[in-house]
């Protein structure tokens, strides 16, 4: 039987984003001269030619089904000027070339029940992943505790009350998706995989399986007469590398795979250079559908850092100048020794100095 | 309309609460579809059990090798047959977004449209690569609908041992901090590695990010192997007109906690008007009658603290470009690193100079891809080697600004000390 006609793929790549913007943007390209921000949620900038341009900025819920994406289109084609882009937060911005033309964006925006804000010292959207949802990994879903969390922080996202901006993230499994930010949620199993060992011969590369392993703790083994794959339980940290390559060590658990807390991701190179965000809790349970406790334990972060920290002071400038020490007594989070360093490079966390607080 | 729903009782508590619900947009989507409706269905029972029900396979549109993210239903009953039939087969297809994430509302109608007719209806802006997700669609329709997205000017992005779709920032196009064109150096470069992206060849995956300044707005330092960021070498740029207006709003007490002693290498000093030095390499401005700022550039490490306080007062100088920094990535396997500097400085104003960064991310792919072992990122390559090694067979001069600090221990053998010397000196002779 002949094989029908395939079409050829036009290898077009990243088009070009000229057709897509805004008439003054494209007019003043490369020439902004500065903006402000008249209220939480809007941007306005001023090219060198005297041209404004004002942004007005909306959270989504990413993961969008196409009612949504055309009520919104219907909001930009109404309200605004057609043209809109999203942050990497996935906010909606919509450009308009009038300061009169904001208000009843806005209006419409918050009636269709688009939240404005996520601008300047505000909470941002969080950057999360596919979860449950989508992901062939996961822990625990992505869209569901993003959903819930800012439900809780709301009304951080359309003000500007923090010291300075704060960007959060969730993770599904340690690789972390989600990626650096001021407040991180990471799953953290506690326990080795359960290898189901009838499959792994058929499933898995066994050799590239063992040499995924970060502490060398999988080797080759024969089970039940079947050649499969053992773990040294001792040595495992239970990170779950082995699981993407291998789909029989099956590393999540209803019941093992906890939450843990981060702090302190920094991309920006605004005053300290770039931070790796650090643990700070752990053990929290993968508690859907609206995990409260991860939202007591984010909430208590972000309050102790508002209540505290200065004017344009990020959450690790915060904890850099009161140390760690009152981290955990302001946020009454008990520091236990599995936040302790010992992986490479540990000793740079240890206090070599007599810099202490008291 | 679509058959009964599945009891959804966790997810449908997911539906109150002030901010938009995704699980509201799927009981729409469900309303005239099977499929959404079964995928409802091991959704909840994911949040009931705990678990996750999706695995991998080989799904893929003709002539490419990846940019499909397969999903097949894990989730079945006694019998091996599959609890949400419908949903059994739930794809995404990844299509790079426009540099900056710019859209009209054409477009995005009629990527909608094609969602609703070839797919589940639901669209990810964007995942966490920078794709716009195409989340849900069957085997069979995952090539009418790469058809039609493709029509429609948009491709596939990268999944897998390949370069990676790409993101820039919103750049000159809205933001008076940019120091490069990136959306032209997002996509002259990103289109130069295209089969790279569509075939899957690499050790392990290659991620390219632009950001317009060193706020980094698309988080490249700790996310990309090679990251592109914007900079300047010349004076910060100073505007009295709105430094001032900027003082008469905030006052002194701001100026000196919110801007002089936040600056991170103290280039930056408060000073009388009259006592404002004239100096080639100061910035100055006042900010009142009687005081200014003096900013000593060459201490300055163009960190845009000062700038983002007082936009516009202060801004980025004119001899722009950027940063190039190699070997970001998160956790797995060694650690997360950061990208570090291999390029402290070029210019990216002409096709030439964006040429020269796509020979630059040229070789370093083929070095990767030549060097790296199986499932090794950039930076875990580098940290097995030594920067030394990559910088020699790159033939990238190496540069002070590539360090925190020199070696603290004694532990590297010396004996071609002075070759080194007499070839610096030499260099030094030829410039």
């Amino acid at each position: 039987m002949a094989q029908p006609q395939m079409r050829r793929a036009t290898e077009s790549g990243v088009p070009d984003n000229r057709q897509f913007l805004h008439p003054l943007l494209k007019k003043n390209y490369g020439n902004w001269k500065y903006h402000d921000r008249p209220r939480p949620g809007v941007l306005h900038h001023v090219s060198h030619s005297g041209d404004e341009v004002w942004s007005v900025r909306a959270g989504t819920q990413r993961q969008m089904d196409v009612s949504t994406i055309r009520k919104l289109c219907d909001i930009a084609d109404q309200y605004a000027e057609g043209h809109v882009r999203f942050t990497i937060r996935s906010n909606i911005e919509f450009m308009v070339s009038s300061a009169a033309k904001v208000a009843p964006l806005i209006a419409e925006l918050e009636k269709s029940g688009f939240p404005v804000g996520g601008t300047g010292n505000s909470v941002s959207m969080i950057a999360h992943t596919q979860g449950w949802l989508h992901c062939d990994i996961p822990g625990t879903d992505a869209s569901g505790v993003v959903k819930a969390l800012m439900d809780e922080l709301y009304d951080e996202f359309r003000r500007e009350d923090m010291p300075n901006r704060v960007h959060l993230s969730t993770s599904c499994c340690e690789i972390n998706c989600g990626g650096q930010a001021d407040i991180a949620i990471i799953v953290q199993h506690t326990k080795p995989p359960k290898i189901n060992h009838d499959l792994v011969a058929n499933v898995c590369e066994r050799p590239a399986v063992v040499a995924r392993c970060p502490v060398a703790a999988i080797r080759p083994a024969l089970v039940n007469g079947k050649p499969s794959l053992e773990v040294d339980e001792k040595k495992c940290i239970c990170c779950g590398a082995c699981y993407p390559p291998c789909p029989p060590m099956q590393i999540n658990d209803p019941e093992h795979s906890k939450l843990a807390i981060w702090v302190g991701g920094k991309n920006s190179n605004a005053r300290a250079k770039p931070t790796f965000m650090k643990m700070v809790a752990a053990g929290l349970p993968n508690n859907p559908p609206r995990w409260p406790e991860v939202s007591e334990a984010v909430k208590g972060i972000l309050y102790a850092y508002k209540a505290d920290a200065r004017p344009w002071e990020r959450l690790s400038d915060w904890i850099d100048r009161i140390g760690w020490p009152r981290f955990f007594e302001r946020t009454e989070l008990p520091f236990t020794k599995y936040l302790i360093d010992d992986w490479r490079g540990a000793r740079a966390n240890l206090n070599a100095s007599t810099h202490i607080r008291f | 309309m679509a058959k009964e729903m599945h009891p959804t009782p966790m997810l449908d508590q997911l539906e109150s609460g002030p901010w938009p619900s995704f699980v509201t947009g799927l009981k729409r989507l469900a309303k005239d579809k099977d499929y959404v409706v079964d995928l409802m269905g091991q959704l909840e029972h994911s949040y009931k059990t705990r678990k996750g029900y999706w695995k991998g396979g080989t799904v893929g549109v003709f002539g490419y090798g990846g940019g499909v993210i397969p999903r097949f239903t894990e989730a079945k009953d006694a019998n091996n047959k599959p609890m949400f039939p419908d949903a059994a087969e739930f794809h995404t297809l990844r299509v790079m977004p426009p540099a900056g994430m710019h859209y009209n509302t054409d477009v995005l109608r009629k990527m909608a449209d094609i969602w609703e007719r070839h797919g589940s209806g639901l669209i990810a802006f964007h995942g966490q690569s920078g794709d716009i997700m195409f989340q849900g669609v069957t085997s069979e329709n995952v090539q009418p609908a790469f058809d039609a997205i493709n029509e429609l000017g948009f491709d596939l992005g990268g999944a897998g041992p390949a370069v990676r779709t790409s993101m820039s920032c919103v750049g000159a196009a809205r933001c008076e901090q940019s120091c490069y064109d990136e959306a032209t150096a997002h996509r002259t470069v990103i289109n130069s590695f295209l089969d790279d992206i569509h075939r899957p060849s690499l050790p392990y995956k290659f991620k390219f990010k632009f950001s317009g300044c060193p706020n980094d707005c698309m988080n490249s330092i700790q996310r990309a192997d090679m990251a592109v960021i914007g900079t300047w070498r010349d004076n910060i740029r100073t505007d009295e007109e709105l430094a001032r207006k900027w003082f008469a709003k905030h006052g002194m007490n701001e100026l000196v906690n919110d801007v002089v002693a936040r600056c991170p290498t103290k280039a930056i000093q408060l000073k009388e008007v009259k006592h404002l030095k004239a100096v080639p390499t100061v910035s100055t401005v006042a900010v009142s009658d009687t005081h200014g700022l003096e900013i000593d550039n060459r201490d300055c490490v163009r960190c845009m603290h000062c700038i983002n306080v007082m936009t516009g007062a202060l801004a980025p100088g004119k001899d722009k470009g950027a940063t190039v920094l190699v070997g970001g990535k998160r956790t797995l396997k060694i650690g997360d690193l950061m990208g570090t500097v291999v390029v402290p400085f070029m210019k990216l104003e002409t096709d030439k100079d964006r040429e020269k960064l796509v020979e630059l991310g040229q070789k370093v792919i083929d070095f990767f891809a030549e060097n790296a072992l199986e499932h090794e990122r950039t930076g875990e390559m580098i940290e097995r080697i030594g920067i030394v090694n990559f910088l020699e067979a790159l033939e990238i001069p190496i540069d002070a600004n590539m360090v925190s600090a020199p070696r603290t221990n004694p532990y590297v053998r010396m004996d071609g000390w002075d070759e080194e010397v007499a070839k610096i000196k030499a260099a030094k002779m030829v410039a």
